[in-house]
């Protein structure tokens, strides 16, 4: 910085005050990038409410790094007894694990501890649900076709690191929920065939609970999952500039374009603001929404366990599975397949094989192997958006059967009318709400007609099921098709 | 490709503004521009009161809602500031820009190919080496196997054991042995063997039934019958047990069990009935075990028969 300092200072001005330019300057000359960055400033990133929602999944990761930091300092991962003689009545003078004693000091004896952990655990919550939110938009959207089935694959990729890092989060603190939860997953893990005692057995350091397991969940939960999950969320946004966010189509938006703003400096400025006002609605619950009041639970004690003990919402699913999925046990020649093995090993892997490969299945069936930057609406692909709304039937029906405990109790309804009645839910739901989508969409695709209500749409994207979706060779000097604009109404645009 | 002329008249090369709204045309007469500068003077102030506050409610001993009320005011307020300032005083043209063709030309990925085969000097033996290369990483591979193996003990027995055997007392958590009169109708005790209070496979549930009718397959004393207490579909203790309908529910699946019948699984998932601790009274007259679970414990796996 030293060889700009005695340059006479010129008034600021449009061309950028003295600093900025100075600052510039030096860089450039060790770096030599100015060129590059103006190009990554003047990006341009098309705008619309439903793409926020993976921006606030990032903002919320990020604010699970600061919180989780501060509570590294003063987590201890240990299963050492120690006699607890904290501020907390209701417990002192019990015997507990460090792990458990050092979360109780976290909540009542360091400052602002309990507000980082609740903000951590929300901000855990949140980081799932708008990861999921956003895995629907693209979905619904067809944003994963060609050329994003890559980024499609990381994307479900991080969604699983972040249920996977939900769980081993609260499976650490050794209170009575995180230990039932920790033994329930060791019996899943028995429940493989062949390998299953030898997998838990490697992972636990023996039979449950094992010694090493908050240990070796500790190092995991900080360090594997977090350094994955930062190294493909920087790939994830890395192939996102690549290859131009995808836009609705409208007046001006072909395949071939990008209409939106520039990165620099109003989305950039926006973003910002979107990560503080992420941070305050985080801070909020986290200051008065209590959560995960692991006081309240006590010590994890093997035999004990409490009546209505609820995993987080994203295990839900799994959760019920385990309770409404059959109980089939597969017994040949003296060995046996327990249920948890179909319950929460095989539908879960069923689960995200079928999201990995969904844009490969998809453009199978349709013939469609073209590229696509502009985004379907979910009513011109009747198909693809019943064949979503039926998907999601089915695992809200589990998780409502997740707590199907909490509902008999709270309606009054015995639990052995529940399980049936989910049962039969869990098949017929799927079916009509599929159906209905399937309806629905065909009904607005209708108005959009010409001649109908609206006329949205000049150019009607075909139909997955009509099978005449156009078919694209793969050739490289092949140009992006410009599709002619539609005319404005009843349209995205921003 | 086309260049485009920004407002400031730089050229872009591929983009075009196509709809400029600068900030003087977008906030409109002085008047909105005023408002505007004070929505985002007053988020900012609203900010720094709130961050101020926050310090002082932490240096006086903190106090976590009023804590997390004031973090959110302040993050809020330069959240709002920030957006404000960026829909109202930042250019917001709507730029066109041609998209990248994301595919290369033949050429290109024919010469990346061929840089990528370059290859080495040719060799005699090229496929021996290739493959003992291979071995050799294979060999290394296969070394690489043991470390993970010391990550814990092969499961061996262990899951099929308890701290039972014959003769062994049935204690309570703090190792006290139970007679059968210290046992009132219609309630549960949890008990141990006794050398292993507290182990998580071994907890084991004591009901005096006060039943005549007993279907069981393991010798008993009187109406009192001993049943492991971990659930056989994922080993949570079974610990809800209904008196009235002699039921032992788990409150984690809802999988239920028939006292009376050998725990035999009635609803839920579970699919076997809880193993039942064959019991028998010491000279002392003290309940002993008189011997192991028939079955292993808790949930099933692979070689559970075995």
């Amino acid at each position: 910085m030293s060889t700009d300092r005695d340059r006479p200072s010129s008034p600021p001005g449009r061309r950028g005050t003295p600093l900025t330019r100075r600052t510039v300057r030096w860089l450039d000359r060790r770096v030599g990038a100015a060129g590059m960055a103006r190009k990554a400033l003047d990006k341009v990133f098309p705008d619309h409410w439903s793409f926020l929602i993976g921006e606030i999944a990032l903002w919320s990761f990020v604010i699970l790094l600061l919180t989780g930091v501060y509570l590294t300092f003063f987590f201890e991962p240990s299963l050492e007894k120690v006699v607890y003689d904290g501020s907390y009545e209701g417990l002192r003078g019990l015997e507990i694990t460090r792990a458990y004693d050092s979360a109780l000091d976290i909540s009542f004896e360091v400052r602002s501890g309990l507000v980082m952990r609740q903000m951590h655990h929300w901000a855990a919550l949140v980081f799932v649900a708008s990861t999921s939110a956003h895995l629907c938009r693209v979905f619904f959207t067809g944003a994963f076709r060609r050329p994003r089935e890559l980024n499609w694959i990381i994307g479900v990729t991080l969604m699983i690191l972040a249920i996977v890092n939900g769980f081993t989060g609260y499976s650490l603190l050794d209170d009575q929920l995180s230990g039932t939860g920790l033994r329930i997953a060791y019996n899943i893990a028995i429940s493989i065939p062949l390998v299953g005692t030898w997998i838990a057995s490697l992972f636990f350091g023996g039979e449950f609970p094992g010694p090493d397991i908050i240990t070796r969940l500790y190092v995991i939960h900080i360090l594997l999952v977090p350094g994955v999950l930062l190294a493909l969320i920087g790939l994830h946004m890395g192939l996102l500039v690549r290859q131009r966010h995808t836009q609705f189509s409208g007046p001006g938006r072909t395949e071939g374009n990008v209409v939106g703003e520039r990165v620099w400096p109003t989305y950039l400025a926006k973003g910002l603001g979107m990560f503080f006002l992420t941070s305050a609605v985080l801070a909020a619950l986290g200051g008065l929404a209590q959560i995960n009041p692991i006081w309240l639970y006590g010590p994890y004690e093997p035999a004990d366990v409490s009546t209505a003990s609820q995993p987080d919402w994203y295990m839900g699913w799994l959760d019920g599975a385990l309770r409404i999925m059959p109980s089939w046990e597969l017994r040949a020649f003296g060995f046996e397949v327990p249920n948890p093995f179909l319950q929460a090993v095989l539908v879960p892997t069923i689960t995200f094989l079928l999201l990995f490969l969904w844009p490969f299945l998809e453009a199978r069936v349709t013939k469609d192997h073209a590229e696509h930057h502009l985004l379907d609406r979910p009513r011109d692909r009747p198909v693809r958006t019943a064949l979503g709304v039926a998907a999601l039937a089915f695992y809200t029906v589990l998780f409502f059967a997740g707590g199907s405990d909490v509902l008999a109790v709270t309606f009054g309804i015995p639990i052995n009318v529940l399980f049936p009645a989910f049962q039969v839910l869990l098949v017929v739901l799927p079916a009509v709400a599929g159906y209905l989508a399937y309806r629905l969409c065909k009904e607005l695709a209708q108005r959009d007609q010409p001649g109908g209500e609206h006329h949205a749409r000049e150019v009607a994207p075909p139909a997955p099921d009509s099978g005449e979706s156009h078919r694209r060779d793969v050739a490289p000097d092949d140009t992006p098709e410009r599709q002619p604009a539609a005319e404005a109404g009843g349209k995205p645009r921003r | 490709m086309s260049d485009g002329v920004r407002s400031d008249g730089q050229v872009h090369e591929g983009q075009q503004a196509s709809e400029m709204k600068g900030p003087d045309e977008r906030s409109g007469d002085r008047a909105s521009r005023s408002w505007g500068e004070r929505l985002v003077a007053l988020a900012f102030t609203v900010a720094v009161l709130a961050g101020l506050a926050l310090t002082v409610v932490y240096s006086v001993g903190g106090q976590p809602q009023l804590e997390g009320l004031f973090l959110a005011v302040a993050l809020g307020g330069i959240g709002v500031g920030a957006v404000v300032w960026a829909q109202r005083f930042m250019p917001s043209e709507e730029v066109t820009e041609d998209r990248i063709e994301l595919g290369s030309t033949d050429e290109e990925v024919e010469a990346f190919t061929h840089s990528f085969e370059t290859g080495e000097e040719s060799l005699e033996r090229r496929s021996l080496l290739v493959k003992l290369g291979l071995g050799a990483l294979g060999a290394l591979g296969l070394a690489a196997v043991f470390p993970i193996r010391s990550l814990g003990p092969r499961p061996g027995r262990g899951l099929k054991d308890t701290g039972y055997a014959e003769g062994v007392r049935l204690v309570t958590v703090h190792g006290r042995p139970v007679r059968p009169d210290s046992l009132v109708p219609g309630t549960v005790l949890t008990v141990w063997p006794e050398g292993h209070e507290g182990d998580a496979d071994s907890p084991t549930l004591l009901i005096r039934t006060g039943a005549g009718r007993l279907q069981l397959a393991q010798p008993t004393v009187d109406d009192i019958v001993a049943y492991s207490k971990l659930c056989t579909h994922t080993g949570c203790p079974v610990g809800l047990y209904q008196q009235q309908e002699q039921l032992l529910l788990c409150p984690c699946h809802q999988s239920t069990f028939d006292v009376l019948d050998g725990a035999e699984p009635i609803f839920g998932p579970a699919a076997r009935p809880l193993p039942q601790l064959p019991i028998g009274v010491d000279d002392q007259g003290f309940f002993v075990a008189l011997g192991e679970f028939p079955q292993p414990v808790g949930g099933g796996f692979w070689d559970r028969k075995r």
